[in-house]
């Protein structure tokens, strides 16, 4: 019979990110049978000792020549031929976009039931396992059941604590017996973007402008308070469809959705499309010179004030602070 | 060049979602439907194509009699027909996948477009099944589509976090767009007067032969809880700075 959870995480240079500690962590404490980490790549090995800690029973390392390089209906055969090696009751992906890509085609492939993007996964009375996930961009939640045989969840990064088991993986040899030739979409190059940014979805800290910030080189006062908090930035939609940040910056139900321990939301009204990208937030911080926008009824903290004036105070206060921390 | 594009009818962004009292169900009286944002970018880059490379670009949608709407704006937008997959049945992504590629395999599409996900259920899960599903491979979250017809060759930039990737693949394929890929354009009166005429064919969901049942299957919807009123702080900047500050360290603790 099925039993226990492989979890297949991406690794780059033998690190895995901390969605990977996530994912293992989670699996450990709901599991009815070992945890399997699954990886790809050279320097895929390095990861054993780090997967073990967060909670991998066992480690499946693809590094020979055909995993090289990405690709999506290459790599999802892999998937499927170790699955039927493990035969796992589910599988776990990180909902990032290397995750949001492969698990629905390993899905199609082996014929299980995805839920995406989930914020929690439970053991159920039956004891199979049930999800809940936001939809319409987090305006509501569901709780979901999948009813195929095995089952499979993708989750969104930053919201599962990381435990450390101190465990330590056993490797076991799995060849799916693939040829890259065979492999159809496949990944020629990689474009780090400039400023090496902090992934929105990531961040534990997000300081965001909207249309109060009034024109493109306003933003350097964002960049500032960012920059004493080491926060990644974001914006509104208007902001970004204005050009003056890249499309890569906008939050809301359109573009990211971000849950950050503290989110700023600094000149931005608070459209419900952009509430909803930040509802998973742990803290909302306001600054806005208008005392009627919706953004105070989100906020768990607020300054009604002009931006140009309170943004770079509290830039001064917050390093203030973080000095005699 | 031959293309299909994969449209869904979603409730307009700026819907405030409400639940029934059994909470099984999204109440969807007095919503406005809308195609999916991100399959306007995946219209807007197939209208694209032919202007370049001349051919026809086929719309395909699932679901109720109400999508002939969001049908028509794409036939607007310029796209030559429709097929309209008739069903008043909710179905999962699998499903949904099985039905659309059952519709189109005998078409013989050189690409297929859809959204990176549709803005209702946000599962992003469609375009990858179709391509299993079709035996196609798939590039998705797409940025820049590069596409050689003579080689029968595809080059398209795929976003990731603070990075992209160039993904080479052969024709045919799957393609889901982002933002960023191009700006949709507006019907215009005369376009809109022509798609009255265009052909649009409806097919019967259940007179497909594929199995419909869901894998995937919602139990309850339960609205985010509402947050606490918060503490708004008014007066001169550097003092409330300082007060907010003060805030974030001793009672948040997060900074």
């Amino acid at each position: 019979m099925a039993q226990g959870i492989l979890v297949v995480v991406n690794q780059e240079e033998g690190r895995v990110r901390r969605v990977a500690y996530e994912l293992l962590s989670l699996a450990q404490s709901l599991a009815s049978g070992q945890v399997t980490a699954l990886t790809f790549g050279p320097d895929a090995e390095n990861t054993r000792e780090s997967l073990g800690r967060y909670g991998a029973d066992r480690v499946v390392f693809l590094s020979g020549p055909a995993y090289q390089a990405y690709s999506s209906d290459g790599f999802a055969q892999a998937v499927a031929a170790v699955v039927s090696t493990i035969d796992p009751q589910a599988l776990f992906f990180p909902a990032t976009a290397w995750g949001r890509d492969l698990a629905p085609r390993v899905a199609g492939l082996i014929g299980a039931g995805l839920a995406s993007d989930c914020t929690e996964v439970h053991v159920r009375d039956d004891g199979r396992l049930g999800a809940v996930r936001p939809m319409y961009a987090g305006k509501v939640y569901a709780r979901v059941a999948i009813d195929s045989p095995r089952q499979i969840f993708s989750l969104r990064p930053n919201i599962q604590t990381v435990v450390e088991t101190g465990r330590s993986a056993e490797v076991v040899a799995v060849d799916p017996g693939l040829d890259a030739s065979t492999f159809q979409a496949v990944v020629t190059e990689v474009k780090q973007s400039q400023g090496g940014q902090v992934e929105l979805t990531e961040a534990d800290i997000i300081v965001s402008g909207g249309r109060g910030i009034k024109a493109p080189e306003n933003f350097k006062v964002l960049e500032e308070l960012a920059d004493a908090l080491g926060a990644a930035l974001g914006s509104s939609r208007p902001v970004a469809d204005e050009g003056w940040v890249p499309h890569s910056y906008h939050i809301g139900q359109t573009g990211k959705v971000v849950s950050p321990t503290v989110y700023f939301a600094v000149g931005i009204s608070g459209a419900i499309q952009h509430l909803a990208g930040i509802s998973g937030s742990k803290y909302i911080v306001a600054i806005n010179s208008d005392p009627d926008a919706p953004i105070f009824k989100a906020a768990n903290y607020g300054i009604v004030g002009d931006l140009f004036q309170v943004v770079p105070a509290l830039a001064q206060a917050i390093r203030e602070v973080k000095k005699d921390a | 060049m031959k293309i299909l594009v994969l449209v869904k009818q979603v409730p307009d962004t700026a819907t405030k979602i409400r639940v029934n009292a059994g909470d099984t169900v999204i109440q969807t009286d007095g919503v406005k439907w809308v195609i999916n944002p991100y399959d306007e970018f995946a219209i807007e880059e197939c209208l694209r194509l032919r202007e370049r490379f001349g051919g026809e670009v086929v719309v395909l949608t699932l679901g109720p009699k109400r999508v002939e709407e969001a049908i028509r704006q794409a036939l607007a937008m310029g796209a030559d027909r429709a097929i309209h997959l008739d069903s008043d049945r909710e179905l999962d992504s699998q499903a949904a996948a099985r039905v659309l590629a059952r519709a189109c395999q005998d078409e013989g599409f050189d690409l297929i477009m859809t959204g990176k996900q549709a803005v209702d259920d946000d599962q992003a899960q469609v375009g990858p099944l179709v391509a299993v599903e079709l035996g196609l491979p798939q590039v998705t979250v797409v940025l820049t589509l590069e596409v050689d017809p003579e080689a029968r060759r595809i080059r398209a930039e795929r976003e990731l976090e603070g990075a992209s990737e160039w993904v080479s693949l052969p024709m045919p394929a799957v393609i889901t767009a982002q933002r960023g890929l191009n700006e949709p354009r507006y019907p215009t009166l005369p376009n809109i007067m022509k798609a009255k005429k265009k052909e649009v064919k409806v097919i019967a969901v259940e007179s497909l032969g594929v199995p419909l049942d869901p894998w995937v299957r919602v139990e309850a919807f339960s609205l985010p809880p509402e947050r606490p009123a918060g503490k708004i702080l008014t007066g001169d900047p550097v003092e409330v700075a300082q007060e907010l500050a003060r805030l974030l360290h001793e009672e948040a603790k997060v900074i």
